[in-house]
């Protein structure tokens, strides 16, 4: 017998008598604003939200913040004019190591925990590490992608979608040393998320 | 009603003052007590240690003394706790006799609440009529009366868990001034046999434990367990500390 | 791993009492920020039922749901592999390298791979491999094992942190803030994610509907190793399968709220096929597993999702470091798993608890982690792994207690001895006197005033 065929069986010899799964395990919560409860949570996680009514809006806050930064990707048409880099010459994910700001969507926000759901209809395959190599990250949703929990987000996304799918909340950190939090331990140093109006 | 005092073995050899007191408080609440003569030990100390396979013994001779009360009241959760959960018969008949016990088993604070539903004590039980100001009481909230029988809230779960029985009772007392600590719930290390076969932690956690009624200028710490006091007892007279430590039924007698 | 018992381990931990105390309120920080959590969500004890009904389902269906799983992942294009024990996980790994002609590996965080020991077996046959999880790399470069499963080098302080790296990374001498460390960290890091070829996670959640698999981490360390390399693999105990993807929903909000307070992990992410170009291999381990499987009174230790609440607020562990359980998963879910590994070597595990129940009450998946320490505490002394003096005295004690009449006549005698006589017997001292004083005997028991002043 082969090891899988090994394990399984004695799985099988040795699991209990079917239990069923609980009707109930999802729970509704309620925010009174889900933007602004968004925002409250990504900013306790090291993050800050930005509203904004368009893109060019989007562009304008990027250009101001990120004035002198060189080296800006991002997969999103509306907002190539920010960027400094065609990452359709990029084929490899090791060449997205100089970039140092990525500007991204997402397709959902959920407002309990600030984390948005990112998948390859929002970077490339070869780019999944992007939102990770990155020095910053910004990310773009709609505020009708906002959802108030985790049991929402489930419901409207496909988790096998795409090959890969991650949710994002807030910048890297760590508190490995002392439970002393440093923000930026291997991923991005910083999140702004943009939430967008209309 | 017919009520069975239960008495652990190392109240009734240490500490009778804690007996004494928990039989003229339930007198005072109206109750008639019975005290079984050939009563010993829960079996707690081998079942804890991995020994419950000898704990048989005990176990008929609790059966032996208690079958057939009403209630049986203890003042300590833990080995309330213990003949609740592993009380058990070695024959149908005394089977029958240990669940029925199992169902009546009370611990002290537990008790006056749930059974005698006690609002107010007797006649007005007052610390010590000379005190110019109130006794500060720190209580411990010991685990297995706790988390085992539910008597206090719990800090780690999230909703109303009602309210704490033996906290309930002391502000019956004229003159008490319950303490809040600092971690309301940890655990004061005595765990049984724990306290010598982990003897560095136990000591340690007790340590820490008085500590935090220390820190909150407490004239008396108190709880539902004398285990767990005869432990945190222990450490304090080590340091000569002048805190006493009392049982809850040593403050809500009259 | 260290040969001492867990109480000898913890009387050493414990000669540096700053150190201790410095220890315990580090771990009740994030017991504290648990608390905030959980209190934020009203529907947390619903949460917690239902990721234990789920669990418990898990169990129950383990075979059908890990073949679908199988099946499913198969189909993604991701490799599937299965492991009985350790040295088959490990050859496994090492034969994926082999085929890959690579002698590199970065490894993000999996408690797995330590239970199997990989690292050690992985030096031996000549490969070279980093742990990116910066908790983890510290303890790896100073030689040590981790301390805990979500905070691997929680027992180290920022001066041992800057003295480590100093050594191995040739940061400032003295220096020791976090900032500078996790920077310099970061830097070293880097030059290893871009030049690995081969990356290694550990499993959160795998799921039988879809046939992927979630991956949790807070640095991105994970996704910056996988998403570079040409190959990753995935390492998972079986009893991470869930069924469906919703599920998440549950075990999401739990996870880290439970262990750091926080409301989710800075990255969840969700593999189920391997990049263009990218071999995935997901090894499916045993190890013991369906052994516990089989007891009824153990198995629900595998509803176990690794968030750690059982330690940090467990008062043993916090006052004696996790190094002092001699094992790959420490604090009270490691003292009811490791004796399903090795009855013999984990005797002293399910004796390192007061038996106060806090563990219970915040696990996430609601084990009943305390009662199981007492029914391991039964099956470890009646299968015989108990020293025979503490059988021999127990024996006396209970001859004692059941007998009424011995009973009051070893209370006559002393009444010192009575309580702590098995220890008195196993080494001739009582150690409860070296920090404690006894209460004073009375001078007759409850029971002679009852008799003289009663009836």
């Amino acid at each position: 017998m082969t090891s899988r065929d090994t394990i399984l069986a004695a799985i099988r010899a040795n699991q209990p008598d079917r239990l069923p799964l609980p009707e109930q395990f999802t729970f509704e919560t309620t925010y009174p604003d889900l933007a602004a409860q968004f925002a409250e949570v990504l900013a306790f996680v090291g993050g800050q939200a930005v509203n904004v009514p368009d893109y060019a809006a989007i562009a304008t806050y990027l250009r101001q913040t990120y004035a002198d930064v060189l080296s800006i990707g991002t997969t999103i048409p509306e907002l190539a004019d920010v960027a400094d880099l065609d990452l359709t010459l990029i084929t490899v994910p090791h060449d997205l190591v100089g970039l140092n700001l990525a500007i991204i969507g997402g397709q959902l926000g959920v407002a309990e925990n600030a984390a948005i759901w990112v998948d390859e209809q929002h970077i490339p395959s070869h780019f999944r590490a992007m939102p990770m190599i990155t020095q910053y990250l910004a990310i773009i949703i709609r505020e009708v992608d906002l959802v108030s929990n985790m049991h929402e987000a489930y419901r409207r996304i496909d988790v096998a979608a795409t090959g890969f799918g991650t949710f994002i909340s807030g910048p890297s950190k760590t508190a490995d040393i002392e439970q002393s939090l440093v923000i930026g331990a291997h991923g991005a140093r910083g999140l702004t998320v943009f939430i967008l109006k209309e | 009603m017919k009520i069975g005092l239960f008495i652990p073995c190392y109240v009734d050899q240490f500490y009778p003052q804690v007996a004494k007191a928990t039989l003229t408080l339930l007198e005072q609440l109206g109750c008639t007590v019975d005290y079984p003569l050939n009563q010993t030990c829960c079996g707690q100390p081998m079942a804890n240690s991995g020994y419950a396979h000898l704990a048989g013994g005990c176990d008929d001779n609790f059966i032996r003394n208690f079958a057939g009360y009403d209630y049986v009241v203890s003042p300590s959760g833990s080995c309330t706790l213990h003949i609740k959960q592993h009380l058990h018969g070695h024959n149908a008949a005394t089977d029958n006799d240990a669940s029925a016990i199992r169902g009546r088993v009370y611990e002290l604070t537990e008790f006056i609440t749930d059974v005698l539903k006690v609002e107010s004590l007797p006649a007005k039980n007052q610390v010590h009529p000379h005190r110019v100001r109130p006794l500060r009481v720190g209580l411990h909230q010991s685990c297995h009366g706790q988390r085992g029988l539910h008597l206090s809230p719990m800090s780690e779960l999230v909703g109303n868990q009602g309210v704490s029985k033996p906290a309930r009772l002391l502000k019956m007392v004229n003159g008490v001034e319950l303490v809040d600590l600092d971690r309301r719930d940890e655990c004061c290390g005595f765990g049984g046999t724990f306290c010598v076969t982990e003897e560095a932690i136990s000591a340690k956690m007790g340590k820490d434990r008085v500590a935090d009624h220390l820190r909150h200028n407490v004239d008396v710490i108190t709880g539902v367990d004398v285990s767990c006091l005869m432990h945190m007892q222990g450490i304090l007279r080590r340091q000569e500390s002048k805190v006493e430590v009392k049982h809850i039924s040593e403050l809500l007698v009259n | 791993m260290s040969n001492l018992s867990h109480a000898e381990a913890a009387a050493v931990f414990n000669k540096d009492e700053a150190r201790v105390d410095w220890h315990d309120e580090t771990l009740w920080f994030v017991r504290s920020k648990r608390d905030r959590a959980a209190q934020s969500i009203p529907e947390w004890e619903g949460l917690r039922e239902a990721a234990s009904q789920i669990k418990n389902h898990v169990l129950s269906n383990m075979h059908d749901l890990l073949t679908q799983f199988e099946q499913k992942a198969i189909a993604n294009g991701i490799m599937v592999h299965w492991a009985a024990d350790a040295a088959e996980h490990n050859a496994i790994i090492r034969q994926i390298l082999a085929d890959n002609k690579v002698n590199q590996l970065v490894k993000s965080k999996s408690m797995l791979t330590e239970e199997c020991h990989l690292n050690e077996y992985l030096k031996e046959h000549g490969v070279d491999v980093i742990d990116s999880d910066l908790g983890e790399r510290i303890v790896q470069m100073r030689g040590e094992a981790p301390s805990h499963i979500v905070l691997p080098a929680i027992h180290l302080k920022r001066g041992d942190v800057g003295d480590t790296f100093h050594k191995h990374l040739g940061t400032d001498a003295g220096a020791t803030d976090p900032q500078y460390l996790t920077e310099a960290a970061r830097q070293h890091l880097r030059d290893t994610f871009l030049t690995r070829k081969v990356a290694l996670t550990g499993v959160n959640f795998a799921i039988a509907e879809t046939g992927g698999f979630v991956v949790c981490t807070n640095e991105g360390n994970a996704d910056m190793g996988v998403h570079l390399a040409d190959v990753h693999i995935a390492c998972m105990g079986f009893e991470k399968v869930i069924p469906r993807a919703e599920h998440l929903g549950v075990f999401l909000r739990l996870l880290a709220r439970s262990a750091t307070g926080q409301p989710i992990t800075t990255f969840s992410s969700h593999f189920h096929k391997p990049r263009k170009g990218q071999q995935m291999h997901l090894v499916i381990v045993d190890n013991g597993r369906s052994r516990q499987l089989g007891r009824a009174d153990f198995r629900n230790s595998l509803k176990c999702i690794r968030c750690a609440a059982c330690f940090n607020t467990c008062p043993v562990y916090r006052r004696s470091g996790g190094h002092s359980y001699h094992t790959a998963i420490a604090g009270p879910i490691g003292s009811i798993l490791a004796p399903n590994l090795d009855m013999r070597q984990n005797v002293d595990l399910p004796f390192a608890s007061t038996l106060c129940g806090s563990c219970s009450n915040v696990c996430p998946v609601k084990i009943d982690i305390h009662e199981q320490l007492y029914k391991w505490r039964q099956v470890l002394m009646q299968e015989g792994h108990g020293p025979t003096a503490k059988t021999l005295a127990m024996k006396t004690m209970a001859s004692v207690l059941e007998s009424p009449r011995l009973y009051r006549m070893a209370g006559k005698v002393g009444r010192g001895v009575l309580r702590f006589a098995p220890v008195v017997a196993e080494n001739g001292l009582n150690p409860w006197y070296t920090h404690r004083e006894m209460p004073e005997p009375p001078a007759e028991s409850f029971r002679d005033w009852y008799i003289n002043n009663k009836q």
